[in-house]
């Protein structure tokens, strides 16, 4: 039938939230369809992925587990995306992180927590973001594309971590496994309970309120959505658009940096390979389903953390993990063809050729 | 292994390793000529591998995987059509939705043909006479038709878009969408039609490794080979000729690298595997370094074509 999109003067409040619910839910269809055509039980496949996830204190802590970092390379993420600055290097940005905090309690293992703890998170975000300074200067000197030098580092960086972990900082007394020596307690960060909750939870909605404030409040802020919307205006209202680049490019390498030294130091307790699952990747989806909103990045967070246990404990059903990964980027496909029907309404058009004929 | 014969085993490596970027260059290349900006290469690539494999698989025939991977290629490269042209939607994250979507529906479908052999791949065949041509024959034509078929395909691109009508008005759908709209081409027509095409050659990138090059399934085993096809293209102007020099020097660092670690040089496997992804980030930074940052990239590459915009 002949359609066409109209414009809507404002998206309404509703739509706002139920098109972005609608395409979760679609993927989901989508996805149930696919898995049902490769011979699974769609259902009962989503079934044991929620009750594996949300069903039990364990599911539950590993879920929250799982969110922490993407929550923190969401946030990182959000604050370049906000910009138009496309940085798609969270993933080598925690490898690199977790790669600088490491070394500390490598090299001086008997230093007090109240010391090792914030240097390892300064070190971790230093290096994040002197991974993401790199791509910044090529942008701004010479308009290098950054989605590619972003996404080349990210290779780079988990070689550089192999290369640490398989030969220099290989733990002597590790049966030849490629990992380094166990943290010193010190340099553990305290976790919930007995839980696997770490820290890394409160620095997480501790930036949360920090970017809410920036991101309503602050001049900075307004500057960035500005050069985000449209870099000439930003020009001619005086905003040094390069400072900003540099600004907002070394925070957000910094938080995804952060996120690596959580993981290493309030999960692994040492670095090792697979330290991530493409946690940097899949903050990208968390990012943008959240709309850049900080505090929505948590939420989607949280059921991102529910698909990522989900796919674990799917594979004892023998289906293969990757199906978490296939359901992301259906989600993400169907929140971005959903965005269009907020902000314009589908209006068919009878005959072609035939004028719109509602109101 | 006498120095010559080094020499030339390194460029004949470099154009195996150079050809599935080459496809996934040519592919994104159309596609951008049509205006449309496809970072989900890298996923596509995956998708193409896959299917390739497991048609190859079930038919015993690798010509049956070429043509699975072609189309499954299409099929996903239609999802991005239908996002971005269609629905107007974000070209740069609906890229990556489409990598991290056949990132996981690769991983899903190949889990259990992971180290499984492929019972017809395909194979070097010496091309005539030309195999003997010193040095330039055991090079360029010792390969298998795969090879060959992209020395076709690249002059046949170029003379496309260069120099025929229907490549002229995908030259102006890709610059100037609104005013081939006005002479009355479709241009939301022919941007799908360049996506899809671009995504089966990008599918035959895929299907070229794990049914050539490997051949075998490996998750992620384009190993950011997409992306890099991404990088090649802007490093090519957009052009299929340069596109094919990149190609093969990319190939070229590939193939020295592992040349390297064989020949023993004291160097950690992972610094020459780095190798590739910096040479990427150095040749993009020189591009843009020498023509101060004015690289012309299709006019309207990136943007959705709205008509009530116009």
């Amino acid at each position: 039938m002949p359609f066409r999109f109209e414009k809507r003067l404002a998206p309404t409040p509703f739509m706002t939230v139920a098109v972005p619910v609608a395409s979760v839910a679609l993927a989901l269809l989508f996805c149930a369809v696919f898995l049902a055509l490769t011979g699974r039980h769609p259902l009962e496949l989503y079934m044991a992925m929620a009750e594996g996830a949300l069903g039990s204190a364990y599911g539950l802590t590993e879920t929250t587990v799982k969110a922490i970092p993407l929550m923190l390379c969401g946030l990182g993420i959000a604050l370049a995306f906000r910009m138009q600055l496309w940085n798609i290097g969270a993933e080598g940005q925690l490898y690199l992180g977790a790669l600088a905090a490491t070394w500390l309690p490598l090299t001086f293992p008997g230093l007090p927590a109240i010391v090792m703890l914030p240097a390892m998170v300064v070190l971790g975000m230093a290096a994040g973001a002197l991974w993401a300074l790199g791509p910044a200067y090529l942008r701004v000197k010479w308009r290098v594309n950054e989605i590619i030098t972003t996404l080349m580092l990210n290779y780079v960086g988990i070689l550089l971590v192999n290369y640490f972990v398989y030969g220099p900082w290989r733990d002597p007394k590790g049966f030849n496994f490629p990992l380094t020596a166990q943290f010193p307690p010190a340099a553990l960060l305290p976790t919930f309970g007995d839980t696997r909750i770490h820290a890394g939870l409160v620095l997480a909605l501790a930036l949360v309120a920090l970017f809410l404030v920036i991101f309503r409040n602050s001049r900075w802020g307004y500057e960035i959505k500005v050069i985000g919307a449209s870099e000439r205006a930003a020009r001619y209202a005086g905003m040094d658009i390069k400072r900003n680049m540099f600004l907002v490019m070394a925070l957000s390498g910094a938080i995804c940096g952060l996120a690596g030294m959580a993981e290493v130091s309030g999960i692994a307790g040492r670095l090792q390979p697979g330290l991530s699952p493409g946690y940097g990747y899949t903050a990208i989806i968390v990012a943008w389903l959240a709309r850049l909103n900080p505090v929505a990045i948590v939420l989607v967070a949280g059921l991102f953390g529910v698909l990522q246990v989900g796919g674990y404990i799917v594979q004892t059903h023998g289906v293969p993990a990757s199906v978490a990964a296939m359901i992301q980027g259906a989600i993400l496909f169907f929140v971005i063809g959903g965005e269009m029907f907020t902000g314009y309404r589908l209006v068919f058009t009878g005959r072609k050729g035939a004028a719109a004929t509602d109101e | 292994m006498s120095e010559q014969s080094i020499v030339i085993s390194i460029f004949a490596a470099a154009v195996t390793a150079g050809t599935p970027i080459l496809y996934a260059a040519l592919g994104e290349l159309i596609t951008e000529r049509a205006g449309i900006l496809n970072l989900g290469v890298e996923g596509i690539m995956l998708v193409g591998a896959v299917s390739g494999f497991i048609a190859a698989v079930a038919s015993g025939s690798c010509w049956w995987g070429l043509l699975a991977a072609m189309a499954a290629g299409g099929a996903v490269a239609f999802i991005h059509g239908l996002l971005t042209i269609t629905l107007r939607a974000n070209q740069v994250v609906s890229g990556l939705a489409l990598t991290l979507f056949g990132t996981g529906l690769s991983g899903y479908l190949g889990k259990s043909y992971i180290g499984m052999p492929v019972p017809q791949a395909f194979k070097v065949e010496p091309l005539g006479p030309l195999a003997h041509i010193p040095f330039v024959g055991p090079v360029l034509f010792q390969h298998d038709v795969l090879v060959y078929a992209s020395y076709l395909l690249v002059p046949a691109m170029a003379f496309f878009v260069y120099r025929t009508r229907p490549g002229l008005i995908l030259r102006a759908v890709g610059e100037n969408p609104a005013a081939a709209d006005a002479l009355g081409y479709k241009v939301f027509t022919l941007r799908h039609l360049y996506v899809v095409a671009g995504g089966m050659l990008c599918g035959v990138g895929g299907a070229y490794l794990s049914l050539a090059y490997a051949p075998s399934w490996l998750e992620n085993m384009t190993a950011g080979r997409g992306w890099i096809a991404v990088a090649l293209v802007i490093f090519a102007l957009w052009n299929p000729w340069r596109a094919l020099v990149g190609s093969y020097l990319f190939g070229g660092v590939d193939a020295l690298g592992f040349n390297l670690q064989v020949l023993g040089v004291a160097v950690p496997t992972f610094f020459l595997s780095m190798m590739p992804y910096l040479f990427t980030i150095l040749v993009l930074t020189l591009l843009m370094a020498k023509s101060g940052g004015r690289v012309v990239p299709p006019g309207a590459l990136g943007l959705p074509y709205d008509r009530e915009d116009r």
